[in-house]
């Protein structure tokens, strides 16, 4: 008995230690890139001679950065929304329908992860470029949409699977349509799948970059702008946008835990 | 409001779940359908409640024909085996949902909620979630959501599966109460003979698809129509033997058994049903026209009564309940050979 009890502590300590070796090497770029963004030098440094503001501030006057930045949450909006109209409907057809075929789409839906995004940027590309919707902000949300709904199918599908159907039934042997039922039962009782989904599709879209190459043309989202940015000028200014969408993310995060009770899988954070 | 089910069939595929059942629930009546599991008698609750459509027959709600009408225009309030409360509601936003549905107005929406959860005495935990609630509590939500919009019919789908027994017996009066009080047409649905006999004004015996008999419980329970009730209702000594032509008949293992009247033409076959509190043991036996004697193989106690596995000298084994008083002993132990006996009146000829 004493002996059990010794090893299992030991394994907690194996654990403990491999946890903290594994969360140190997520946040270590953070531990690079905050004290960068707020460097006094000129270029990348590290660690930073000393302390200054200067490369948000470069960031907030400078009309391209937040031109990009606005166009980036633009396309992240429509992005989530559309592979939220898409990818809810979706869901169901695919955990509630009877019909041969659906075991094989419900496999499908996972293309877009397996193909690789260049690959889809050029068939897009092509696509695009025949429908003029070259630099167009709304063509980039289409395209990124390709590669959120399987995130939001996947997560709603998965919810939807565990969710009692009996309820619904209740509430149509209750009175209720089927889309009331739906609405007013099973989507409240799916929104810890719901949030997560929106949220990751947001992040998805907010920042890729190899579709927004192709496709932005002049009109650049934040990550082609930092991408751009790297090529042409290396300064802190790049840090500090890094640290903007980190915190951005957090944000984001935060909001989902809270809306979401707790039901976000933490693999979801990048 | 009455039930009728007419011709009802529905196939899924090769498999036949209802194979054309006929069913009458008159207004008021509580009518159970008991059978065992894939008998069809969810599916039948699915065509009366809206949820499967029949391939053929028709489901009447009065004089109002709803085969394909939609749940929500049947106006039939029904309890889930697992209650299917909506655990994001209240326990008051979930007897109020069907009357949401209905537009009902709110102040009145109020009053009626207020009377059902009273009607299940669950008045003053309006504000709770169905999860802070115990397993009867949930269950009298349940029954009040399905009551609270005066349903044309009550659908009850093993409400008590859940529950322990000592609270399912009382719920079970409780929902029996209520039915008579509101006196609203009830389908309900069990696999538990036990909880049919008590509850139903009649019980409908269902198996593989068909409804065997209908009857109040005694008739059930005591005239059987056929092997499957005799066997599948209450615990029962099945004797498999040849008519005599007069009122008798002849049983392997038993020899020749006087019966109350003929059970068909001579040499035809029939079972006999013979319940086990029929069978007498020892002394008093030694009047009754039938006689064996069986040596006790097991005693099981069961509170007020034992139970008592016979075996004849050849081989047929048979089941008898003696009631149990403090001051009588058992008429023997096990092991020890007994004289049996039974009346030919406790005798049931099964399908006669």
């Amino acid at each position: 008995m004493p002996r059990a009890r010794r090893r299992r502590t030991g394994g907690r300590i194996a654990l403990t230690v491999f946890t903290g070796v594994v969360f140190a090497f997520l946040m270590l770029p953070l531990l690079v890139v905050f004290p960068i963004s707020v460097s006094s030098a000129p270029y990348l440094q590290f660690p930073p001679p000393g302390f200054s503001w200067q490369w948000y501030q470069r960031y907030l006057d400078d009309p391209t950065w937040i031109e990009s930045t606005i166009r980036s949450f633009k396309v992240a909006f429509l992005c989530t929304a559309l592979s939220m109209a898409l990818g809810v409907p979706l869901s169901f057809a695919l955990v509630r329908s009877r019909l041969r075929g659906m075991r094989i789409a419900d496999r499908l839906v996972a293309a877009p992860i397996i193909v690789p995004t260049i690959i889809i940027s050029i068939a897009v590309y092509s696509l695009f470029a025949q429908l003029r919707l070259i630099g167009e902000w709304y063509g980039i949300a289409i395209a990124h949409t390709i590669l959120a709904l399987p995130f939001v199918v996947i997560l709603v599908s998965a919810g939807l699977r565990t969710f009692d159907e009996a309820q619904e039934h209740a509430a149509m042997g209750l009175g209720a349509s089927w889309p009331v039922a739906v609405w007013r039962i099973t989507l409240p009782q799916l929104r810890p799948s719901l949030v997560s989904a929106a949220f990751l599709a947001f992040v998805t879209s907010f920042d890729e970059l190899v579709i927004a190459m192709f496709l932005s043309g002049a009109s650049m989202t934040l990550p082609k702008k930092m991408f751009d940015n790297i090529l042409l000028e290396i300064d802190p200014t790049i840090a500090a946008v890094s640290v903007l969408q980190i915190l951005l993310a957090c944000l984001c995060l935060g909001l989902a835990t809270i809306f979401g009770r707790g039901a976000l899988p933490s693999s979801v954070t990048r | 409001m009455d039930l009728t089910v007419r011709g009802v069939v529905r196939r899924f595929g090769p498999v036949t779940a209802l194979a054309g059942v006929d069913l009458t629930v008159a207004e008021g009546e509580l009518l159970t359908i008991l059978g065992p599991s894939g008998s069809g008698k969810t599916t039948l609750l699915k065509v009366v409640a809206g949820f499967e459509i029949p391939d053929e027959g028709t489901v009447r709600l009065g004089s109002e024909d709803v085969t394909l009408a939609p749940p929500r225009q049947r106006d039939v309030g029904m309890v889930f085996q697992n209650y299917a409360l909506f655990p994001h509601l209240t326990v008051a936003q979930n007897v109020a949902f069907p009357l949401e549905m209905r537009r009902m107005p709110k102040p009145e929406r109020d009053r009626r909620v207020a009377e059902a959860l009273a009607l299940v005495e669950l008045a003053g935990y309006e504000a709770r979630l169905p999860r802070q609630l115990s397993g009867g509590q949930q269950q009298r939500v349940a029954l009040a959501r399905a009551i609270v919009f005066n349903p044309r019919l009550l659908l009850l789908d093993e409400p008590f599966g859940a529950l322990d027994r000592k609270l399912r017996e009382s719920m079970q009066l409780e929902v029996r109460r209520l039915q008579r009080r509101l006196k609203l047409t009830t389908l309900f649905i069990t696999h538990d003979q036990e909880e049919a006999l008590i509850l139903s004004d009649r019980v409908a015996v269902m198996n593989a698809g068909r409804i065997e008999q209908v009857g109040t419980p005694g008739d059930v329970y005591a005239r059987p129509a056929t092997r499957f009730v005799a066997d599948f209702v209450g615990e029962s000594n099945l004797l498999e033997g040849r008519a005599s032509g007069d009122a008798a008949a002849e049983v392997p293992g038993l020899g020749r058994i006087a019966l109350a009247r003929a059970a068909g033409a001579a040499g035809d076959r029939t079972t006999l049903l013979l319940r086990p509190e029929a069978l007498r043991v020892g002394a008093e036996a030694a009047a009754l026209p039938n006689r064996a004697h069986g040596r006790i193989v097991e005693t099981v106690f069961l509170g007020l009564s034992v139970k008592l596995r016979l075996r004849l000298d050849g081989g047929l084994e048979l089941l008898a309940r003696l009631p149990l008083r403090p001051s009588e002993p058992l008429p023997a132990a096990e092991g020890e050979t007994v004289p049996l006996g039974f009346a030919p009146e406790d005798v049931h000829v099964v399908g006669g």
